[in-house]
């Protein structure tokens, strides 16, 4: 009797967490459409390690390690980086790429810096880190999911009023421009759903891997629809799909950290899709490559007969 | 202790400059972020040979993450040649998978060796001068300065001998390939450094903060010069002084030496990026605000050139009305017609502005170039 | 204020530049209603930032841009824009109906979308083009002529008054160039005003009835028979143009 209960009350745990991590797979898989569609990819990787600063400024400053308050640190420091990687790409001949890796890194050492500041004073430890570079889906809680829950829900909902603006903006920002949005207004609105899609998801896959929780549900997705509604559905689905079967994994063996295993499922489906998805997959290519020389040397033959 | 002190700071330096030199060449190919990918994608590497060889500081080790490195950027051209995916998205995709094998790999089957994750991720420089290289009795220092002290020699050597095939190939790829400089061969030669020097930077300040000493010091080179081998040398300097500035730091607050360099990293590369002469900030501002008044003068002589002898004339070289013309608001255009009559550019008669000689050739000269 | 003839496009004393280096110096250009205009002139002459800057995406230094006698802002309506072909990713998940009913996108306004109207008005842009049976064709899997066509129905859509198109002809297969052209004469015929970025000095005369030299500054600009002449193109080119007669 007793062993029923402590394993229903896994089983509660378990399904909080697995609501959790689909709800950020759905967030992040959507969210992170746009991302690969603009060929910001990278972009993740240097928001998710630029928010470490973030989260440890709003901890210092209010004591607190509410959610809502680290998101909300992690968001602005998230900011702040994307901000500084456009001014200097733009003030300076410095590109893209090396902007992109002189925020990431920097940011995340200053963060370092003050983490062991913290540590000193006694209030946090290693584990806190740890989560903070890996995640934590197992620790996900209740008031968690709300966050998680309200946040996300937030963001998918400000992407599907403006859906046309912002697929106009991705496809063609020159011609929005000219029929009256103000692409600029959108950029920021689009940039901001990104940001808070990275900082939910640091919780469960961690900063390190948090790009490809943005990357590969929208890889995925692509190579199965030619329409961007269903890209962004699909990615939504594959993103909760390796939120949860991940967990599960992660879950049932001892010492199979959660973030590395849902990145590993999210990439899964990618090599799946790469490969036989209709149409654009590697496989079907192949097929269609073979029968078509092989139509090509029944027509020479005959021709040559 | 001072040993201890000019033991960090001597590793930290060769560490610095052994990885702000091919960082040169990743900047101005547009590829640091491969120098990222690589940081992380490496893990499995070493985590295999580390369970083979159970030392992380075997050359075996150093060995299989260099392979693994260049197995890496093969992966992701890989990908992007199918045409399937995208650049970024192909180098966003490929290091987490491989990074998340090695970080399951660990804790999966190393949980009590000593191989922290923390250590791989975050470095430790603190701890580096406490593994000695020891030969008949004595101690010949740190071993960490020896394995970082053969990678800067490898770097030197390579960057030295193949200097002129690394310009070529990294301006001009094509010239590169049709002189027979092999492009290709030089890229992942270039790759396999990368990831050696990662490989070995992971000792001193974890596969993060490679990428702030990678990219870096010579992203702020890149704005103090243009010439490729005064920005080795700077990129080098740069390091260098980062690496000690970044120790004092740590020293003095008690706080993480990786951070503290990645840290005055920011402020180095924020500092030259406000002051440096020419591409700065405080310069671009200046010369803006200079050039505003000149460019004004210019636009004002060119508009009346454009419209000498024509009909319109009188009308569009009225003083009262030249602002509505040019859209400028009135006092501008009062203070712009002010400088351009004391420069002797314009002369005034009544209402009307006209051009003198000086003005003429002015505007000649700006239509012309 | 003299009353002078009615004026499709009023640019006057424009100048642009891009940080410190100058892309247009004073341009004055008056294009009267119902005219095919081609803005000819050597590569960074500065032709596709005019058209961005008659369309306010690019802010002038100076000078001033009126379509019908009124700033851009207020005449977005009556404004049609054919960006350049290469200007977007080709790749973007979408198919052809969709990317023609974006030209609506503006005369919807914020968060409407298309709905029957829109889809009738894209079908009919594209019958108009010849594209009508690739309305579901993913983007991608068009040839640069389809690709070409499938921007001119966008602008179709737009039903402006005023049309301006950044070198829609360039790299085009033999089918859309005259596919382009059919277009050009129908609008000239409807009283539209039309404004070409053009890089084929060979085909000015046969397409076009008003032509604008660029070279950083107006070279000259007018009908073709006056403007259209071996001093001004030289004068445009300098001496790099051997195949003119």
């Amino acid at each position: 009797m007793e062993n029923l209960s402590v394993l229903t009350h896994l089983d509660y745990t378990l399904m909080i967490v697995a609501i959790g991590a689909a709800l950020l797979g759905t967030v992040s898989g959507a969210l992170g459409t746009y991302a690969v569609l603009r060929r910001q990819s990278l972009l993740g990787d240097a928001i998710s390690h630029a928010a470490l600063p973030g989260i440890a400024i709003a901890f210092l400053l209010t004591g607190s390690k509410t959610p809502l308050i680290l998101v909300l640190g992690a968001a602005i420091a998230g900011w702040l980086g994307t901000l500084l990687i456009l001014s200097i790409v733009r003030l300076t001949r410095i590109k893209y790429d090396s902007a992109l890796a002189i925020v990431l890194s920097t940011f995340f050492g200053f963060g370092l810096v003050l983490h062991t500041l913290i540590q000193r004073t006694g209030n946090a430890n290693q584990a806190g880190l740890d989560t903070f570079l890996f995640g934590q889906a197992a620790t996900i809680l209740e008031r968690d999911v709300l966050t998680i829950g309200l946040l996300g829900g937030v963001a998918l909902i400000i992407m599907l009023v403006f859906w046309k603006e912002l697929k106009l903006l991705v496809f063609d920002e020159g011609f929005a421009a000219s029929i009256g949005f103000p692409t600029r207004a959108l950029d920021i609105l689009l940039t901001s759903l990104l940001v808070i899609a990275i900082v939910l998801g640091l919780q469960a896959v961690g900063a390190v891997l948090m790009s490809a929780m943005l990357v590969a549900p929208a890889v995925a997705a692509r190579q199965w629809t030619n329409r961007l509604r269903l890209m962004v559905f699909l990615a939504a689905c594959f993103g909760a799909f390796a939120g949860v079967i991940g967990t599960i994994i992660s879950s049932t063996a001892s010492r199979i950290p959660t973030g590395p295993t849902i990145v590993l499922c999210a990439t899964v489906v990618v090599g799946i899709s790469i490969a036989f998805a209709p149409n654009r997959g590697l496989v079907w290519e192949r097929i269609r490559h073979q029968r078509n020389r092989r139509s090509l040397k029944t027509a020479t033959d005959r021709l040559l007969k | 202790m001072l040993q201890g002190h000019f033991d960090i700071q001597l590793i930290a330096i060769v560490t610095a400059v052994a990885c702000a030199l091919p960082g040169v060449f990743l900047v101005l190919r547009r590829m640091t972020l491969m120098s990222d990918a690589i940081s992380h994608a490496i893990l499995p590497g070493i985590v295999l040979a580390f369970f083979l060889t159970e030392s992380l500081s075997s050359p075996l080790l150093i060995l299989a993450a260099a392979g693994t490195g260049v197995l890496t950027v093969l992966f992701v051209e890989l990908l992007q040649r199918t045409k399937l995916v995208k650049e970024d998205a192909a180098i966003g995709l490929t290091f987490p998978a491989l990074f998340s094998i090695g970080v399951i790999l660990i804790s999966r089957f190393a949980g009590n060796v000593h191989l922290d994750m923390d250590a791989v991720l975050l470095g430790e420089l603190a701890y580096a001068p406490l593994n000695r290289l020891k030969a008949f009795g004595y101690d010949l220092g740190p071993v960490s300065l020896y394995v970082m002290g053969t990678i800067l020699v490898i770097n030197v050597v390579f960057i030295l001998l193949f200097y002129k095939e690394l310009k070529l190939a990294t301006f001009d790829a094509s010239l590169a390939a049709a002189l027979g400089f092999a492009p290709t061969l030089i890229h992942y030669g270039l790759m396999a450094l990368v990831s050696v020097t990662t490989v070995g930077a992971f000792d001193a300040v974890g596969s993060i903060l490679v990428v702030a000493l990678i990219a870096g010091p010579p992203a702020t080179a890149y704005l103090m010069t243009d010439k490729l081998s005064r920005m080795l040398i700077l990129s080098a300097i740069i390091g260098s002084v980062n690496a000690v500035s970044g120790y004092w730091l740590a020293s003095i607050f008690d706080v993480s030496i990786a951070g503290a360099i990645a840290t005055t990293m920011l402020l180095i590369f924020g500092l030259v990026f406000l002051t440096v002469p020419n591409r700065g900030l405080i310069a671009i501002a200046r010369r803006r605000t200079r050039q505003k008044w000149e460019f004004a003068q210019t636009m004002l002589v060119i508009h009346l050139f454009n419209h000498e002898g024509l009909p319109e004339a009188e009308a569009e070289s009225a003083v009262a009305h030249l602002h509505e013309h040019l859209s400028w608001n009135p006092d501008f255009t009062t203070q712009v017609v002010k400088y351009a009559l004391n420069n002797r550019y314009v002369s005034r008669k009544e209402t009307q502005l006209t051009l003198t000689e000086h003005g003429r050739a002015i505007a000649q000269q700006a239509l012309v170039q | 204020m003299q009353p002078s003839e009615p004026k499709a496009i009023e640019v006057t004393d424009l100048t642009v530049a891009y940080q410190d280096k100058p892309v247009l110096w004073d341009i004055d250009l008056d294009v009267p209603p119902g005219v095919l205009l081609s803005i000819v002139g050597p590569n960074g002459a500065g032709k596709t930032t005019l058209i961005k800057a008659i369309l306010g995406l690019v802010r002038p230094a100076a000078g001033n841009v009126l379509i019908y006698d009124k700033p851009y802002d207020a005449q977005r309506r009556i404004v049609g824009y054919v960006p350049q072909r290469g200007s977007v990713d080709w790749d973007f998940p979408t198919n052809v109906l969709d990317v023609v009913m974006m030209g609506r996108y503006g005369a919807l306004g914020w968060v409407r979308r298309p709905g029957k109207k829109e889809h009738e008005l894209a079908m009919q842009a594209l019958e108009k083009v010849g594209m009508e049976a690739y309305t579901t064709r993913q983007i991608s899997q068009l040839s640069g002529g389809q690709q070409q066509r499938v921007f001119l129905a966008r602008a179709l859509v737009q039903d402006a008054t005023v049309y301006l198109m950044d070198e829609p002809f360039q790299g085009v297969d033999a089918t859309t160039e005259r596919a382009i052209v059919t277009l050009l004469q129908e609008f000239r015929a409807n009283g539209k005003t039309v404004v070409v970025v053009h890089h084929d000095l060979q085909t000015v005369t046969d397409y076009f009835d008003w032509v604008m030299l660029l070279n950083i500054r107006r070279i000259a600009s007018g009908p073709v028979d006056e403007t259209f002449t071996p001093d001004n193109l030289r004068e445009t080119y300098g001496g790099r143009i051997a195949f003119m007669k």
